[in-house]
């Protein structure tokens, strides 16, 4: 059989002559494992554990996301603590799927130049972000974060953000019509608590109108839903991975 | 007549003699693509040191557009879909149309596609430095930019599916299995990352959102690698490698055997890149497995590429291009087998998130892609300009300085890697973190960012030595560079039957040269056989029977006078068919 199928006149032979055939052959080949690893995921529901208190990003912090997106912070920063021991003692519980069911795009990371993002929430105070983003080395000496002290002077553009907020509630985010309506004004009101508390820290003022706002209001979230829920001792801890037979 | 041009002439003529056509290959979109591989290899490999230097030296992130983070995907982009891109475009259009034995199907078509394919990657170095990114690694442009993408790629399938079809060659060789794995995949991956709901020109939310998003990216990502850096690569080298040892490839099964098992269990593997994280286990799991099995179809690209030389190993010392190709398929064998390993969940505990990766990155990225890629510019640069190398002491140096460049860059790699990974999870005596502060881990590994920069200094060097070389070989090219003219007898493979008279193959293996059916004519005598309507196309050269041997391409008699010697080997005869796939191992 082998030989007849690649022998030099045998199957494989004719069918280098029938290169509409082949190409059809060829692309069946390459559907077949996609579609295996696809089709469980995307068709069944429940596949992702849905965790009651993740909840979808306010306007600010959508905003902020999109800025660390535009920034290119992925490329140094993963969020997704792995079912580690030395992960878990480093940045806190390791990540579960049902807390990432509002991330549009992912924001995984393959890279970690610098540390683990998914739990830095509350982990600092707002001022501490300010002064390190603006220059990370003031914090952090030998750091090689780049520095962006632009995000203190940029205005922050909201004019999007209603439709954001109704796009991606076509996607299936559960945003209330009084949330898309009024997407700017909430985002204005978070900007002004987080600015005043940066001034009440010492820090810089009238910060209320920078990219900065939203950056910090993002971090500040990161990885906040769930600490509740492991506190709580809700059903959360759904993860594949034994903790301890880690190594 | 006589000085026609026919870059201009049509594809195919009729000479009058019902059973004769004259045709021509379009050289000069070869030429096109590769001149942008040489400019933005170079443009792209300078963002790659850019940012090499960036990470040791945080003050060379300048201003608000030109951060790391905002760099980074540009030099991905600009290295693999404009540098290698252009490359394997270059591969396509040279060898497809030979392997044909027929002109691209459009010209025009190829004309769009080279400008076309040129706009989007002026694109990408626009809006990526401006944050216009969608982040997800390979993907990163924007859905407008996405579009663009799609429709040249459609007219780059067009022409090329045209061209077989049109084929003068009833058979089609294992580097054109390759090339049409690699478009159908590429669509198809391409398509399906990309689907996105815009908010405005400038931003999009995926339709795919957390596990089921990580899941497609990897599902695109690891196969961007396997059908854009690897399959049309195999292609390029299952056709310049025999050329340019002028052997034929080791083994015809082996090449059946590895062509499908390698395209059917490289989709699987996407997983991979994601062990341990949020994504079900049997997900990871199957990538493992599968990232196992790639291996040996992996080896039997490497085995069939590297035994092409077997019993010509000599010829390696004197051959530039062989040095390289040999080189590059040795990295690709190290990559590939690097690749399975690190998706062993264990290992990955340990290398993910590290430099481990960039250093597996590179060592295919610079070895198997980098070095094909120069390998093949080195052999066609004398002959898409018929004239000789520049300087073959330039291109032995642009070798050792590539080499050296890698090996700094990817041990550099492998030690900063591994050195991350041990101390992230390092544990004291007490049972706390021995390095809480991660700023430690990065600190230890600083110097070997140094170290790395300037083995991609050199890499780059070689770059521009390429550049220099190419420039004077091209300077000191005829003024006129026609296509040349071949007639071949009438009647297309596609029309049924068995193809054209004459084509039943003389050894039954009909992808070896047959020098009795393809006859090269000089251009002029090509304009003048299509016009004359006599019964005996002037010029044209008639096969005196099996083994008669090619006139001197037309180029090179007005430049050089008859007789020039062909740069890769003194007197050496070049066929122009598809390379022979006669095998070794076919006797029984
Ligand atoms: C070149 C890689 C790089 C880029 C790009 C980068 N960072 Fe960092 N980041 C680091 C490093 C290294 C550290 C650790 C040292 C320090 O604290 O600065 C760090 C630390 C941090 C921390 C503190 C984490 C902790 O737990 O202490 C935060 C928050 C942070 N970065 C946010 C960002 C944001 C937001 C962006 C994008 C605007 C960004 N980073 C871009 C490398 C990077
Ligand atoms: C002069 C040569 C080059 C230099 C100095 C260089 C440098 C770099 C640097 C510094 C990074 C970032 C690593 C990090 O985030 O820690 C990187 C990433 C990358 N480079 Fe290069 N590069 C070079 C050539 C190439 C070439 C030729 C290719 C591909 C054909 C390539 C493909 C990539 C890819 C795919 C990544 C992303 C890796 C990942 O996400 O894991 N590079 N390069
Ligand atoms: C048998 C073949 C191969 C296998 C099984 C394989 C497997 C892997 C694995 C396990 C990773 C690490 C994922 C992680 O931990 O994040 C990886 C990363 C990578 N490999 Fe390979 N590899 C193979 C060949 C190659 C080749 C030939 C190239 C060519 C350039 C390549 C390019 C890459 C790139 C660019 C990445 C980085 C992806 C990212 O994180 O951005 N691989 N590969």
């Amino acid at each position: 059989m082998k030989r007849r199928f690649i022998k030099k006149d045998g199957i494989h032979r004719r069918l280098e002559g029938w290169p509409l055939v082949f190409t059809v052959l060829t692309t069946i080949a390459i559907l077949v494992g996609g579609l295996v690893e696809f089709l469980p995921l995307i068709l069944v529901k429940g596949s992702v554990d849905k965790i009651a208190t993740v909840e979808p990003w306010t306007p600010l912090e959508l905003e902020g996301r999109d800025i660390y997106i535009a920034e290119g912070c992925n490329t140094c920063h993963s969020q997704m603590v792995r079912p580690f021991r030395h992960e878990i003692e480093r940045y806190g519980e390791y990540s579960k799927a049902g807390e990432t069911v509002y991330e549009r795009p992912f924001l995984w990371g393959s890279k970690r130049t610098g540390p683990d993002l998914a739990r830095v929430g509350g982990k600092y105070p707002h001022l501490w972000h300010v002064r390190h983003m603006e220059n990370p080395r003031s914090t952090s000496p030998n750091s090689i974060m780049p520095p962006y002290p632009h995000m203190l002077e940029n205005d922050l553009d909201l004019s999007d953000l209603p439709t954001k907020l109704k796009r991606l509630r076509m996607l299936g985010t559960p945003y209330s019509d009084d949330e898309v309506q009024n997407a700017i004004e909430i985002a204005r009101e978070e900007a002004e608590a987080i600015a005043r508390e940066v001034e009440a820290q010492g820090g810089p003022e009238g910060l209320e109108t920078k990219q900065i706002v939203a950056i910090v209001a993002y971090l500040q979230r990161l990885g906040t839903d769930i600490q509740t829920t492991s506190t709580a001792g809700s059903g959360a801890s759904s993860a594949p991975e034994d903790v301890n037979a880690s190594r | 007549m006589a000085h026609a041009q026919t870059t201009s002439a049509p594809g195919t003529r009729s000479t009058g003699r019902s059973n004769i056509e004259i045709f021509s290959y379009d050289e000069q979109i070869t030429r096109l693509f590769v001149y942008a591989t040489i400019l933005w290899g170079f443009i792209g490999m300078s963002v790659g040191a850019l940012i090499a230097l960036q990470l040791p030296f945080p003050e060379a992130n300048i201003g608000e557009y030109l951060t790391f983070g905002r760099l980074r995907p540009l030099h991905t982009n600009a290295v693999i879909f404009a540098f290698a891109g252009n490359a394997i475009f270059a591969a396509t259009y040279y060898s497809t149309q030979r392997l044909c034995k027929a002109r691209m199907f459009s010209d025009w078509m190829s004309q769009v596609h080279f400008w076309g394919w040129q706009g989007i990657i002026v694109a990408a170095a626009l809006t990526l430095p401006l944050g216009m990114t969608t982040s997800k690694e390979y993907a990163e442009l924007e859905w407008p930019i996405d579009i663009a993408i799609a429709v040249i790629w459609i007219i780059f399938a067009v022409n090329f599916f045209g061209t077989l079809y049109k084929r003068r060659e009833k058979h089609i060789y294992v580097a054109l299995w390759f090339y049409i794995a690699t478009i159908v995949t590429v669509a198809v991956l391409h398509v399906g990352n990309s689907l996105a709901i815009p908010v405005s020109l400038t931003k999009s939310y995926p339709i795919y959102a957390g596990v089921q998003d990580a899941l497609v990216q990897w599902w695109y990502g690891h196969n961007a690698v396997a059908f854009f850096l690897t399959t049309p690569f195999l292609g390029l080298m299952y056709y310049f490698m025999p050329k340019a040892a002028q052997r034929p490839v080791f083994s015809y099964r082996l090449s059946i055997v590895h062509f499908w098992s390698l395209i059917f269990i490289y989709i699987w593997a996407g997983p991979h890149h994601l062990q341990y994280t949020a994504l079900p286990e049997w997900a990871g799991t199957l990538g493992m497995l599968f990232s196992i099995m790639l291996w040996m179809p992996s080896w039997g690209g490497m085995i069939n590429g590297l035994f092409t030389l077997r019993g010509a190993w000599h010829k390696l010392r004197d051959s530039v291009v062989l040095k390289m190709f040999v080189v590059g398929i040795t990295f690709y064998g190290m990559s590939t087998f690097e690749g399975p390993m690190l998706s062993v969940k264990s290992v990955n505990a340990l290398s993910h998130y590290t430099d481990w990766t960039i250093g597996h990155v590179h060592s295919g990225a610079l070895g198997w892609n980098g070095f094909m890629t120069f390998g093949m510019i080195y052999w066609l640069l004398p002959r898409l300009w018929r004239t000789t190398l520049w300087s073959k002491k330039l291109a032995t140096a642009h070798f050792w300085f590539g080499l050296i460049g890698i090996l700094m860059y990817v041990i550099s790699m492998y030690v900063s890697g591994i050195t991350q990974g041990l101390m992230w999870r390092a544990f004291d005596e007490a049972g706390r973190l021995m390095y809480p502060e991660f700023i430690e881990t990065v600190t230890q590994v600083v110097p070997m960012y140094w170290v790395r920069l300037i083995g991609g200094l050199l890499y780059l060097g070689g770059v521009v030595m390429l550049m220099v070389n190419a420039w004077m070989t091209i300077r000191s090219a005829p003024k006129e560079l026609p296509d040349p003219a071949y007639a071949a007898p009438v009647a297309p493979v596609h029309s049924g039957g068995d193809g054209r008279p004459g084509a039943a193959p003389a050894s039954g293996d009909g992808t070896e040269e047959r020098k009795d059916d393809l006859v090269e004519v000089a251009p002029s005598e090509a304009a003048d056989a299509s016009a004359a309507s006599g019964s005996d196309a002037p010029g044209t050269k008639k096969p005196d029977g099996p083994g008669t041997k090619k006139p001197e391409g037309p180029g090179t008699k007005n430049a050089q006078g008859p007789g020039t010697k062909k740069p890769d080997g003194p007197g050496t005869k070049k066929p122009d068919g598809p390379p022979s796939l006669r095998e070794t191992d076919d006797e029984d």
